[in-house]
């Protein structure tokens, strides 16, 4: 359990394999999205910041949306000996860490965040099999190769495995 | 569509970083009439950052802190998000509410002190870029949060995150007697807004 733990920034991904732990800090309106392999215990974790990289010009860093991240990381666990149709997927983050009364677009990103990696995983026949999203609180995640248990932490919300 | 952050020139940062440090100078002397006391400030830090710096600059993503958020409206739109460490926020809170308090515990009254103190600071230093500009800004009632320091910090990045890779940052220290509080304001103009802040500071044609 304690071997190498591999931190994922903002933006960012990474994929490990047995007995490798993923680790993001800190998931705000960002959403983290996992992909393990039980058989192979290959898993990735993707930190994604916004929906789509459509509507945006500077879309170079593909981790950066789910639209691109998404196939991103599937591409690299498959890369690392994972199988297509054993990929599970569990996610976390999509919180709305502030309120206002006139909800535009730019409030309600962490539920568009959420809303845009269930379509791609959807898109992608990758199923969703655990989640823990929404809220006002932020989250920090750790995805174990070994069990492929997702454990979330938080700030006065208490820790959960999912 | 805007000019993102990576594209500016050294006199557009420079230009940016005066208005910082103009709107930081206000914000200090709003807190000093608001408390009656004397506040002193350093010159503030103005940076360019990449997202992944931010959070190490406050001790790292998961160090909980308190962020008070703004929506900006009016000739330009975007948001401001004053971000302080918690200790500071303690010692600000117990400045106003006149107690000497060291728990980490922020109650109701606490918080609403910390949203009047991001109002004041934030209303004076939108003021001074209004004034600056001859642009009309208003800004919203304040929204605070007390979280993970990456998860706070992903609301303004996310925004900037549509123009860039980069954030803008004042770094802001005020001292009052032995109390040292340190404050970062986050100035993040909509991504159409970016460009007529620029032009009507008169460094974009």
């Amino acid at each position: 359990m304690t071997a190498g733990i591999i931190k994922v920034g903002m933006a960012d991904f990474n994929v490990t394999k047995h007995p490798g732990v993923l680790t993001t800090l800190g998931l705000g309106s960002c959403v983290g999205i996992t992909l393990y392999d039980p058989l192979t215990k290959v898993c990735g974790l993707v930190h994604i910041m916004l929906p789509s990289s459509k509507a945006i010009k500077n879309n170079s860093n593909l981790a950066k949306f789910a639209d691109t991240g998404i196939p991103l990381l599937l591409e690299e666990v498959l890369k690392l000996g994972a199988s297509k149709s054993r990929l599970v997927s569990k996610i976390a983050g999509g919180a709305q860490m502030f309120s206002f009364s006139n909800k535009n677009d730019i409030m309600k990103i962490g539920e568009r965040n959420v809303q845009a990696t269930k379509e791609v995983l959807g898109e992608l026949k990758i199923p969703i099999i655990a989640e823990d999203t929404g809220g006002n609180f932020g989250r920090t995640i750790e995805l174990y190769s070994d069990t492929g248990i997702l454990l979330v932490k938080t700030i006065g919300h208490g820790m959960k495995q999912i | 569509m805007g000019i993102s952050i990576e594209e500016l020139n050294s006199m557009q940062i420079d230009v940016l970083k005066e208005i910082g440090n103009i709107g930081a100078g206000n914000a200090a002397t709003a807190l000093a009439k608001m408390l009656d006391r004397k506040i002193d400030m350093n010159v503030p830090k103005v940076e360019i950052l990449e997202f992944k710096e931010v959070a190490e600059l406050l001790g790292g993503a998961e160090v909980p802190v308190c962020g008070i958020y703004f929506r900006v409206e009016g000739d330009i739109s975007g948001s401001i998000m004053f971000l302080l460490p918690l200790k500071s926020s303690k010692v600000l809170a117990n400045m106003i509410m006149l107690k000497e308090d060291e728990s980490e515990i922020f109650d109701e009254i606490d918080q609403s002190a910390l949203q009047e103190i991001g109002n004041i600071l934030s209303g004076s230093y939108v003021s001074s870029l209004s004034s600056l500009t001859g642009l009309s800004i208003k800004i919203s009632i304040p929204s605070l949060a007390i979280d993970m320091a990456g998860a706070i910090l992903s609301v303004p990045i996310i925004q900037f995150g549509q123009v860039g890779d980069h954030v803008l940052l004042i770094e802001t220290e005020f001292h009052e007697d032995k109390n040292d509080v340190k404050g970062f304001f986050f100035l993040i103009p909509d991504a159409e807004s970016f460009e007529i802040l620029l032009k009507s500071l008169g460094v974009l044609q």
